[in-house]
């Protein structure tokens, strides 16, 4: 038999034990990132199906140049690179280090953005022209949208490894892994895109 | 690398809101959360109840004269939508899932309990969106399948304002899955086996992956829907050179396996009170397990079921048919595991088995009208009739809806401390199983001879049937009023329960009723065996 009394008794004394438990935060980012893998695979499948089973109409333009891009998977795929010598140089508590490799991470993302954006002003078509025009946008934004919120985390962790009072330690690498892994998943997403939307 | 759990921090969660107001805070605890998700389901399907009714009110008579006929479009849809994602689904996942899950696998909380509030309460205000929607310009009219040309050509206020709601639900299933996934793999207490675990969680399991792996690829698809719809893309719009068949494969990626996130849970549930009041070990837990897990990797890959008049192509058609027919393996397996756990028990007649009962013998008549519809020359003729609505209500309100009320007689207990009155709920269980049977398997008949669903008039020589129908309908909206004086009354005085009224053996049963803050007094029971019934007491540890 329960009253509130005993209730209230067994919560004080659960709050009296230190409990340790295995940390499955990464655990859960990186079912979230399969989630949202699934999204880009839904989009891949659409788009793939409209190539093969819905020509488009005589005259509609698709031409895509590949300059861009190109340096557009260069950019992500440094940045991939400068992000991972952050982690490294934070594990030896060189937090000056790691918050400059972040920053310069971030810049990366924010050149690739630019790079986007101006693909996008001289691209000979715009949104609404054709199903090709539809799903080029919709893909590649999609993509952008996780690339501006990565590089608005690696800001944020930039910031947050500053040496006096920064949160980002060589004891709290959490937040720093995360938005690795995340940026990691968004370039891996990026190479897929650009396989089957520029070159095949 | 381990996270310490800060006792400061315990104690400030232990301040938060007592008393009934807890319920509507952002309360980390999961038991709050599952009751918050139960109540809040509820309250969605007295309006996706009422709204049944004024369907059933409708098709009392062949002419439109309840309604105009466009209202009757919105009604459908918002029936369909609320009874779906915002009554099944929260409930028989969120609800069960949060209340059991941690108890099951012995922990003190969800792994993620803020993730867990913040998914609860995406729920509230995108289903007052949803309802909303009916008063802006008209709701949604497409059916809570959406598919162009329907859905891009109708209002598109409403429409908008569903797939907006539908993507914030998808978003709280999704962030729930992936709360399950990581509760049940990484918190488990120290030396319980996966194998050990109650059933309900491997359902629950099952249920998750497929909510992580389906969902999103439906929150894509009304992504380009939304851009149909608003940018003037032309996606799914053939006008423009889009292709409809794409958002049909599309979206029943996701509403196939959607119908296994709404049975699974239901399967476990079952697989947990059977047990308990026939007084027998579980039978078959490990082709249970493995079923389940089939259930998962087949519910996957047999979408285009639902497509067989979509133009689909003959190879398209045989594989569909042969990967549906195959569903009925593992399915069948469980149902014989099921009867074989009743068999020769001493089973104790009350409203949780009673129920329970119920959901066996409706299910399998809706799965044996489910293997039929696979079969494509049977499918084509009833496709779209009044058939596929009475094997869909018969496996999700038959099959689930069924064992959420075996869930509340057979848990409430556990959650109030009050046993609910048993006659009052025997009477719920006669009046429910009749009228539902009443309302439903009149309609195989009306499908058979070609009445189409989704139309508010019909050719009179259906009249006498439909108002059979409509007949159990009025049973099944009566059936309520037993239900819920029981649960008023038996909060306020209901009999004392006691910590485990059924002498069951499930880690749940353990501990207090109302079970404290952080569900144990010291550590958490191992449960080696949550189904060792039938054994002498003293050898269970």
């Amino acid at each position: 038999m329960t009253t509130l009394d005993s209730s209230k008794e067994i919560q004080k004394n659960n709050s009296e034990i230190n409990e340790t438990h295995e940390d499955f935060r990464m655990f859960g980012l990186i079912t979230f990132l399969i989630a949202d893998g699934m999204t880009f695979a839904g989009f891949f499948a659409a788009y793939l199906t409209y190539k093969a089973v819905n020509p488009l109409p005589d005259g509609a333009i698709y031409e895509l140049e590949l300059p861009i891009p190109t340096l557009n998977t260069i950019l992500l795929l440094v940045s991939s690179a400068t992000f991972h010598k952050a982690g490294k140089a934070l594990l030896k508590d060189k937090n000056s280090d790691s918050q400059k490799w972040l920053f310069f991470t971030a810049f990366l993302g924010i050149i690739f953005l630019i790079c986007q954006l101006f693909e996008y002003f001289h691209l000979p078509f715009g949104l609404t022209d054709n199903l090709f025009a539809s799903t080029f946008y919709a893909l590649t934004g999609f993509h952008g949208l996780h690339v501006t919120l990565g590089t608005l985390m690696i800001l944020i962790i930039a910031w947050q490894s500053r040496i006096n009072g920064g949160r980002l330690t060589s004891q709290n690498m959490f937040p720093l892994e995360a938005v690795e892994l995340y940026w990691h998943f968004v370039d891996g997403i990026w190479v897929v895109l650009f396989i089957i939307l520029y070159l095949l | 690398m381990t996270i310490s759990i800060d006792p400061q921090k315990t104690n400030n969660e232990s301040l938060q809101p007592k008393g009934w107001i807890r319920y509507f805070s952002f309360s980390l605890d999961h038991k709050v959360i599952g009751i918050q998700y139960l109540v809040c389901g509820f309250l969605f399907y007295l309006i996706g109840g009422t709204l049944a009714s004024a369907i059933r009110i409708e098709l009392a008579s062949p002419m439109s004269d309840f309604m105009p006929r466009d209202v009757y479009n919105q009604v459908l849809t918002l029936h369909g939508t609320i009874m779906i994602f915002l009554w099944i689904v929260p409930v028989v996942n969120g609800a069960f899932g949060n209340y059991l899950i941690p108890f099951y696998v012995g922990a003190r909380d969800m792994a993620f309990p803020r993730l867990n509030a913040v998914a609860f309460w995406l729920i509230p205000p995108s289903g007052l969106m949803l309802v909303a929607s009916y008063f802006v310009e008209g709701a949604a009219q497409a059916g809570w399948t959406a598919y162009p040309p329907l859905s891009i050509t109708t209002p598109q206020s409403g429409q908008i304002i569903w797939i907006l709601s539908v993507l914030l639900l998808g978003g709280s299933s999704i962030f729930g899955g992936i709360n399950f996934i990581a509760t049940i793999i990484k918190l488990r207490r120290p030396g319980l086996k996966l194998m050990q675990l109650p059933m309900y969680c491997w359902a629950m399991l099952g249920t998750s992956l497929l909510v992580v792996l389906s969902t999103p690829v439906l929150a894509g698809t009304l992504i380009l829907l939304s851009f149909d719809i608003i940018a003037n893309t032309g996606f799914f719009n053939p006008v423009l050179g889009g292709n409809v068949v794409v958002y049909q494969h599309l979206f029943w990626f996701y509403s196939h396996p959607a119908v296994y996130i709404m049975v699974l849970p239901a399967f476990g549930l079952v697989s947990e009170i059977l047990p308990v009041h026939a007084r027998k070990p579980l039978f078959g837990y490990t082709t249970m397990v493995f079923s389940i897990m089939g259930i998962v990797v087949l519910g996957l890959v047999v979408w285009a079921h639902h497509m067989f008049t979509s133009g689909t192509p003959p190879w398209m058609r045989l594989f569909f048919t042969i990967a549906t027919a195959f569903i009925a393996v593992p399915t069948g397996i469980k149902f014989f595991n099921w009867v074989a756990t009743l068999w020769g028990g001493k089973i104790s007649i009350n409203s949780a088995i009673l129920f329970s009962c119920g959901f066996i013998i409706n299910f399998v008549f809706g799965g044996i009208t489910g293997v039929a519809l696979a079969q494509v020359p049977f499918d084509i003729h009833v496709h779209d009739t009044y058939f596929v609505v009475a094997h869909f209500h018969y496996i999700v309100y038959g099959g689930t809806v069924f064992i959420i009320f075996s869930s509340i007689y057979h848990w409430f207990p556990k959650v109030t401390g009050k046993m609910l009155n048993e006659k009052l709920g025997i009477l719920h269980f006669i009046i429910t199983f009749i009228g539902f049977n009443l309302c439903f398997a009149p309609q195989h008949w009306l499908g058979l001879n070609g009445m189409p669903r989704r139309v508010a008039e019909y050719d009179p020589q259906f009249q006498f049937v439909n108002q059979i129908s409509s007949l159990g309908a009025l049973l099944m909206a009566i059936s309520t009023i037993p239900f819920l004086i029981n649960v008023f009354l038996s909060v306020r005085n209901g009999k004392n329960a006691g910590d485990n009224p059924w002498n069951a053996l499930t880690p749940e049963w353990l501990t207090s009723s109302p079970p404290p803050v952080e569900n144990w007094a010291g550590e958490a029971p191992l449960v080696e065996e949550p189904y060792g019934y039938g054994k002498e007491i003293s050898e269970q540890k």
